[in-house]
């Protein structure tokens, strides 16, 4: 992927496709250390499936026998000698407390890592793509934080649905203004 | 600053056009988000799609929507084009730039962009 934004768009779709009501995405900066934590309570996984996610040739989806998207992810990270782990409950184990939450650490300053460019665009794509489930989005950087929590939207907008081009239109303006006024 | 607060002016503008779209037949343009669209680039497309269609005020008639893997992973980034009594047409190796031909040619002026489609693509 050019942009870790890109991953983090890939495994959030994950969790929207594992009926996921809410999706955190949880971004920790410092001047050399970048954390992605993405966080679900969908149908998560069982320990063989855990086990066995992180081989590109595991994958339960039919079309085509490899998945892609967490073998990238956590190459990536460990390619800047940071880590990655990954850790699920599935629903039939767990039936009141299930979900996935993966976790990758990124080292700034190394030179194979990748710029984690146009997050925004990742969330609002989230949005127009799945405008009935939930993301809650906090990204702390230096200086700063920028944060959305659709559900709040939500109570705002009634019945209007999230995917409506002037809600996804304010919800980038809005974060952007998070960025630049920090 | 923008306010949450803004959010109540836009749900009462919503209100009257969720009225006028109901009966409205719709075209509904599917963009493939798996793994492989992601890596291929299509994010901007997504995006080019969701403002073009709304620049051309062509919103009360498109929609726009996200899929997984279509399965030619080869061709992503891959947009699917569904209109009430016609044919799918499948648009590959798409960009930002590609959308805004076809949301002019097709989406508004009715006219398949050819060289874009899968078809063109397999010869
Ligand atoms: N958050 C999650 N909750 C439940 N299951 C998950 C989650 N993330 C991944 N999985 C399971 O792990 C499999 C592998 O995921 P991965 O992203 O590597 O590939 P994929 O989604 O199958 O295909 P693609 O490469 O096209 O994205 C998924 O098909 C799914 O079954």
């Amino acid at each position: 992927m050019k942009e870790l934004s890109l991953n983090i768009l890939d495994i959030a779709e994950n969790s929207v496709k594992a009926k996921a009501p809410l999706t955190q995405i949880l971004l920790d900066e410092t001047e050399t250390v970048l954390t992605i934590s993405i966080v679900d309570n969908g149908c998560g996984m069982t320990e063989d499936v855990v086990k066995r996610v992180t081989d590109p040739f595991y994958t339960t989806r039919t079309t085509r026998k490899v998945g892609l998207g967490i073998p990238f992810f956590k190459m990536e990270a460990e390619m800047t000698g940071g880590s990655f782990s990954i850790e699920s409950k599935s629903e039939s184990e767990f039936p009141n407390d299930h979900g996935t939450m993966i976790k990758a650490t990124f080292h700034k300053d190394h030179i194979d890592f990748i710029p984690l460019g146009d997050v925004i665009s990742t969330i609002t794509t989230l949005i127009q793509g799945h405008p009935d489930s939930d993301f809650l989005f906090r990204h702390v950087f230096p200086g700063g934080e920028a944060s959305l929590d659709t559900r709040e939207l939500r109570n705002e907008l009634g019945g209007v649905s999230l995917a409506e081009y002037e809600v996804i239109k304010w919800i980038d303006e809005y974060l952007k203004e998070q960025y630049t006024s920090n | 600053m923008k306010s949450l607060a803004e959010l109540q002016a836009i749900k009462d503008k919503m209100k009257d056009k969720v009225v006028l779209r109901e009966g409205s037949a719709q075209k509904r343009v599917v963009v493939g988000m798996a793994t492989c669209g992601i890596a291929a680039g299509a994010r901007p497309v997504l995006n080019a799609f969701v403002e073009g269609v709304n620049k051309e005020g062509l919103s009360g008639e498109v929609a726009v929507t996200q899929t997984g893997c279509i399965g030619i992973c080869q061709y992503e980034p891959v947009v699917e084009i569904f209109e009430p009594g016609k044919d799918k047409v499948t648009y590959v190796k798409m960009t930002a730039e590609k959308a805004d031909r076809v949301i002019k040619e097709h989406l508004k002026g009715g006219k398949v962009v050819t060289e874009y489609t899968i078809a063109a693509f397999a010869k």
